[in-house]
Parts: C-alpha cells; structure tokens; sequence
C-alpha cells in the first residue's frame, strides 16, 4: 500500500464517520441541521480524497458532467416548494440510482475493454447493481410523474398486467444467470438493465397516490442497495458503508409506514389500492346509507371555534394540496389570541411523504412542539371542544375500527371523532384518494365546511377575529 | 474471495448500525431523514468520479462516465439543498423565526 492509498482510506474513514454521526444528530430538531452538515463535510471530504486517486487518468468527463450536474441539482433544489417536495426527493432518488446503474455498466466496460473476461465474483455485484439501480431510476421517475401530475396518481391497471410483470422479472433472472455462468457480451448486459428499468416502471404504475410515502422510502432504500452494491464492484468502504446505511433507513421507514397502515409491504405494492372503483362498487358508494351531511356556513364554523377552549387539528395531504399551511398558522395564532389551546395531530401516513406534515407546518412557523404523534394525542381528543380536520380523510375514517370489510380496517387513525365536536374541510363529498366512503360525515356531531382548504381557513381567521 | 468476506464483514456492520441510528430518529424527522439519507447515497459520485475518470475511450464509455458523473452532481448537490432548507423551518416555540 502507497501512502497516498493509506491517505485515501484514511479520509473515506472519516468519511464514514461523519455520515454515522450525521444521522445520529438527527434524532433530534435542535442538532438535525448539524447532523445535515456533518454529512455535507463528510461528502466533500470524499469528493475531494477521490480527486487524489492515481486510477482517474482523465478530467474532461468529470469536470463537464459536474459543471451541469451540479448547478441542476442547487438551483432545483433551492428553487422547488416545499408542497413539491416529496416529487423533489424522488427524482434525486431516481438519479442516485441512475448513477449506481451507469457506475456498474462503466466498470463492466472497463473490465472488458482491456480484454479481460469478468469473473464471477466481479460480475455479481456489477449484475445485481445495475438491476437495482435501475428499477430504482425508472421507478423514481414513474413516482415523481405521478406526484407532479403529469400522469394519473390512481393506480394504472390493466389485463394481464401481473402476467407483463411475471415475463420482465423472468427475464431478468434469465438474463442475469446466463452472464454469472461466464457469458458476458455487451449486448446481453445492456438487454439486462433496459428491463430492470422497464421493471421499475411497470412495479410502480400500478401503485396509488396515497401510497407513494412508502414507495419513495422503499426506492430510496433501493438506491442504497445499489450504491452499497456498487462499492462491492469498485471494492470501495465507503460506498459500502454508505449505501448500506441509506438501505437500511429506507427499509426501516418502509416499515414503520406500512405497519402505521395495517398492510404489508406486498399488499402496497401489488394490492393497486384505491384503483377507480367498479361500476358495482360507485353506485355502493353514492348512495351514503341513508345518512345526512350537515354543511356548516364560514360564520358557524368560526363562531365555534372562537368560543372554544380547545382546539385540535388534523391536517392531511388536502392541506399540502391547497398550500394551506401558511393560512392554518394565521388561524392558530388568532385561535390562540384568544386563549384557545391549539394542538396538531399528525397521522403517520398524512401527507405524500413520511413527516410530510411535519415539514409543512415548519415551513410555516408552527413551533414542533405544537405537533403530536398520533398515540401521544389520541387520547386528548375526548376533552377537546373541536376536531378541525383539514383535508385529511382515510387517517380519520372511523370505518378502520368498526368495518372489517372495509379495505382500510385495522388501520389506526386519528380519533377525531370523540371530540365533542367536527368540523370537516373538503373540497367536496368525493371519496377520498383511497376511493372509500367516510361515514364520519355523517356523524351528527360533524359540520362540513365545503371548499378549497386555503380558501376556507383564510375566511375561518377573519371569522375568528370579528366574533 | 478475501476481497468479498472483508466486504462482507463491513456491509453486514452497516446494517446494524445503519438500524440502530435511525431508529432514534422521531417520526417528525422522517422527511428531512429521508431527504438526508439521499444526499448520502449520493455518495455514489466518488464511484463517477472514478469510472468517469478511467479513461474507458469510445463513445459509450465517454457517454456512461459523463451521464454517471452528472447524476451523482444533481443527487449530492440536490439532496444536500434540500435537507438544509426543510430543516431550517424547524424551530422551537423559543426560537424566533429566521
């Protein structure tokens, strides 16, 4: 070893460390963004250790790929809203994933440029980083159309789907096996990660909107695989290390969320959950069981949270949608003004991304402390005078208790409706993402307040200030 | 082979520790988490650089060096950016809003 190669360990080592310590100081909002900067300072040191590695003969293609990488990357980044930014993080996730993908093609063209055939050992990582990245890229990309609306966010099924998706993963089994038994053509390869990235896209079509939080942390994990499998490639620590530890954070998230929805991973993935309903099924739908809505006017609403003494708020993805936020907060502030207590309830699954909420209501100064888990506050709904729900509806179904047909059964969700009294906030008496009739809206105790979310809340503080 | 145990050893580590940090993270950190996490995969950017670097030739080796490079660049630089500007809005009820 050559002391500039001990050199080199030496930094990817510290590398390492300030990644580990970056994560744990993110256990916490007061060190989170010291933790964010630990990372930053492991990552240049990284950076800058590589540009001292005798094995890079050439610049051109560094330095170019930079120079237009790097300016995307920031002035999207900073440039993005907040509401965007569940899309935002899967299209990064997407391109961490891309590059693991092109690293491992790179390093297979490397090996067989100079003539020499690729043993297995060196195969396998190059094979299995490849697929995963790439599904990782295409599936990333499929998530951010879906979230950006360029697409349909309702799952896309069609005949014979699952029987398209059997013969592309088929494929790529076929495909890996024949290269890892020593045939190892170009071509062969190339056909192997245009359907990991055809698989990517047909695995994540079929997923609903309200399913993307777990999907975006599970291709996150996915990218981590990668790149943890790239470094096997490249024999690199510090790609290893890194990658695994990515892979491992995005599992753990994926199942934190899926068990905070009473699924499994595999019923989100394949279950193509709140698909348009069936002819059979809308008609089911529409006609509410004989229950009665009570539509509430800006003036009662406001009135009653005005002379209220407590208040909780439920937001959900509608809030998000509308860019509410900025609006809640007001309401808050003139609810507190006069000396209402003013709590937030946050569903783990709310939103587009986990914590979703969280970073909304940062972005309009909410205080975190004001914020609760759902377990932490489910109790303190039963002494609250109002449950004011903003555009969240499956994470306050009460059909998850009491309806075992119901698809969402078992999930646990917020207990709104042992306030003493709801309000609602809706667009209109559509079902919500998931498709399902909510039969909290018939809850003599509701009053629903029709209407764009932001719309409605910034009539709801002029109410709140005149009464 | 040795290469592939000693990888091992160190990718089997990473799991647990990997386990273990994150799940001390409080569920009101998960998106900056997750937007960090990412930033750190973009560790991948050495793999560029050193692939991007190796002189490969021809067309396509320039092509994958060059599209791998710039994928690393938007992931880092992109994934840090966004980390840094969801945590600067989370603040305590003592803590005045910058």
């Amino acid at each position: 070893m050559t002391a500039q190669q001990v050199a080199l360990s030496v930094a990817y080592i510290a590398t390492a460390v300030l990644f580990i310590l970056g994560l744990k100081f993110l256990s916490s909002p007061r060190s989170a963004r010291m933790g964010n900067i630990l990372a930053m300072i492991g990552m240049t040191i990284a950076v800058v250790a590589t540009c001292f590695d005798s094995s890079i003969l050439s610049w051109t293609d560094i330095i170019i790929g930079a120079v237009i990488g790097v300016p995307i990357g920031f002035v999207s980044a900073r440039l993005v809203k907040m509401t965007a930014m569940p899309q935002m993080v899967a299209i990064f996730n997407g391109a961490g994933g891309g590059a693991a993908a092109l690293v491992s093609s790179g390093e297979f063209l490397r090996i067989t440029n100079q003539g020499g055939t690729a043993t297995w050992d060196q195969l396998l990582p190059i094979v299995l980083s490849s697929i995963i990245g790439s599904v990782s890229f295409s599936g990333s990309i499929i998530a951010f159309a879906k979230l950006q609306e360029l697409m349909t966010g309702r799952p896309v099924t069609y005949a014979g789907q699952q029987i398209v998706n059997a013969i592309v993963l088929l494929t790529i089994l076929a495909l890996s096996a024949y290269m890892l038994l020593g045939h190892a053509p170009a071509p062969v390869f190339a056909g192997l990660a245009a359907a990991a990235v055809l698989l990517g896209v047909f695995g994540v079509l079929p997923i609903g909107g309200a399913d993307m939080p777990v999907v975006i942390s599970l291709l996150n994990s996915f990218t981590g695989v990668a790149v943890a499998v790239t470094g096997f490639a490249l024999n690199s620590t510090v790609l290893i290390i890194s990658g695994t530890l990515v892979g491992a954070s995005g599992t753990l998230l994926t199942m934190l969320m899926a068990t905070a929805m009473n699924r499994s991973l595999g019923n989100v993935l394949f279950g193509a959950f709140g698909a348009a309903p069936k002819a059979g099924a809308a008609s089911a739908a529409t006609s509410t069981s004989g229950g009665t809505v009570r539509s509430a006017s800006t003036e009662d609403v406001a009135t009653l949270l005005a002379y209220s003494r407590s208040v909780i708020i439920a937001p959900g993805y509608g809030m998000a949608v509308a860019q509410a936020q900025h609006a809640v907060r007001e309401l808050t502030q003139a609810l507190e003004k006069r000396g209402v207590d003013v709590e937030f309830a946050i569903h783990p699954v709310a939103g587009r991304m986990p914590g979703h909420m969280n970073v909304l209501l940062a972005e309009a100064n909410v205080p975190y402390e004001q914020l609760h888990e759902m377990d932490e506050i489910n109790p303190q709904f039963e002494a609250a005078d109002v449950a004011l729900v903003i555009g969240a509806n499956d994470v306050t179904n009460p059909a998850a208790r009491n309806v075992p047909n119901s698809p969402i059964y078992g999930m646990p969700i917020l207990d709104v409706d042992k306030a003493k009294n709801i309000v609602v906030l809706k667009r209109s008496m559509n079902p919500g993402f998931a498709g399902i009739e909510n039969p909290l809206y018939e809850n003599p105790k509701t009053m629903m307040l029709f209407g764009d979310a932001k719309d409605s809340v910034q009539k709801l503080v002029a109410g709140v200030a005149a009464a | 082979m040795e290469h592939l145990l000693v990888q091992l050893t160190v990718f089997i580590l990473s799991v647990f520790v990997g386990f273990e940090v994150i799940s001390k993270v409080p569920s009101m950190l998960h998106t900056p988490l997750m937007s960090a996490t990412n930033a750190i995969h973009g560790i991948v950017v050495v793999g560029a650089m050193l692939i991007a670097g190796a002189a490969i030739g021809g067309p396509i080796g320039h092509a994958i060096g060059l599209a791998a490079m710039i994928l690393g660049a938007i992931n880092v630089v992109g994934g840090f950016t966004v980390t840094e500007r969801m945590l600067e809005m989370f603040r305590g009820r003592t803590e005045k809003p910058r």
